[in-house]
């Protein structure tokens, strides 16, 4: 059973990510999907990148 | 877990019918607000807490006892007529997407901040006392709503089921967020069995959990229990960093930290799928619901507010908190 990967922008915030085994962040690591959704951070001021922390929320839009 | 000592007549009533000395006529429920009121939300709590773990040398029939039963709704039709006043001028986004009103409310919450005084300027005595107080809260996350999946059907079951999987450890016993929290109070020299600070437990810090016990065990009140948790979840992620970096500033260990720092990811995650995947297919599909919705959102930021007053008032007037 191969379901489709599912990526979702959520407004003014992170990529909802569904089915994914892995994401490589900006220097191209390895980061294991551990969850059955993860949110990547988009605006890049994450400091759990490549995860969303929520910092897009404090920051200027 | 020990039934509570009584802290006034509801809560000796319930106790009494417990440990079954015959506890005479229910008291009246009082008319003023139940919300302070530590001996109400003790006795509510007491009744709810039978269908969770329920009480040592108590019977599990206790749980259907009318008697309690007719005293809890008495309880709960007050309480919840008060939770609808208080919100009821609230102001609310105009949005006709019920999830994006949901993440702007949580957004527009402006009342004062527990998270960021544990980070700046708390004592370890603080400290303590808000792992010990939310501990009636957390020990159980993620509880409530799990009696509220079988209520409801499609997009909306699937992504509460998703959302519940994630906070029940994704698979892994070690990763149960309860079970995180425990290992939290453990590593903070506190006590991380359930129930361990209900004797402690605030007014407040009761009617905390009861809210969420309330509107979990009554189907009416679906709406309300998943736009709570809405609000619980998008008020989540930056304050938990905040509680982390203040648990490092006073030298907590890394495992009391690990809890607070799975939730600033977890969250981070967990807001969309409550206000879009949860709340949003639950009010396309039942659109009467959304009123509903948009009231436990309320009651969660209202809640909020008093938990951060209470601690705040509690800290401030008291700087001899036990440590």
């Amino acid at each position: 059973m191969n379901e489709p990967v599912v990526v979702r922008q959520c407004v003014d915030g992170p990529m909802l990510v569904r089915g994914a085994d892995v994401v490589l962040d900006d220097q191209g690591n390895e980061h294991r999907v551990t969850r059955p959704v993860v949110a990547v951070c988009t605006c890049g001021k994450s400091q759990r990148k490549p995860w969303c922390d929520a910092t897009h929320k404090v920051i200027p839009r | 877990m020990q039934v509570p000592h009584a802290r006034g007549p509801l809560s000796a009533w319930v106790r009494d019918v417990l440990v079954g000395v015959d506890p005479g006529h229910a008291p009246d429920v009082p008319e003023d607000a139940l919300t302070g009121n530590e001996d109400a939300q003790l006795a509510l709590w007491m009744t709810y807490e039978l269908h969770y773990r329920g009480f040592d040398d108590v019977s599990p029939d206790a749980e259907w006892d009318l008697g309690i039963l007719a005293l809890r709704r008495q309880l709960e039709r007050r309480f919840e007529e008060q939770l609808r006043a208080v919100t009821a001028s609230a102001e609310v986004p105009l949005d006709t997407d019920v999830g994006e009103v949901l993440l702007d409310l949580a957004q527009s919450a402006d009342g004062p901040s527990i998270a960021l005084r544990l980070q700046r300027d708390a004592t370890v005595g603080q400290m303590r006392d808000y792992l010990s107080q939310r501990s009636i809260v957390q020990l159980k996350e993620s509880d409530p709503h799990s009696f509220v999946l079988g209520r409801l059907d499609g997009a909306a079951k699937v992504a509460l089921a998703e959302l519940q999987y994630d906070e029940y450890g994704g698979g892994r016993p070690g990763r149960l967020h309860a079970a995180l929290y425990a290992q939290a109070l453990r590593a903070a020299g506190l006590d991380p069995q359930y129930g361990a600070y209900i004797e402690q437990a605030s007014a407040v810090t009761l009617a905390s959990v009861n809210v969420m016990s309330m509107f979990a065990f009554n189907r009416r009140l679906r709406g309300a229990s998943m736009g709570h948790l809405a609000i619980f979840e998008a008020t989540s992620s930056l304050p938990r960093r905040r509680i982390s970096r203040g648990l490092e500033r006073l030298g907590f260990p890394e495992d009391v930290r690990a809890y607070f720092d799975e939730h600033v990811e977890a969250d981070a995650v967990h807001e969309h799928v409550v206000a879009h995947d949860i709340c949003g297919c639950m009010v396309a599909a039942e659109p009467d619901l959304r009123d509903d919705v948009l009231f436990g959102a309320l009651v969660c930021l209202h809640m909020d507010d008093l938990v951060a007053c209470d601690f705040l008032q509690r800290w401030d007037s008291d700087l001899q908190v036990a440590s």
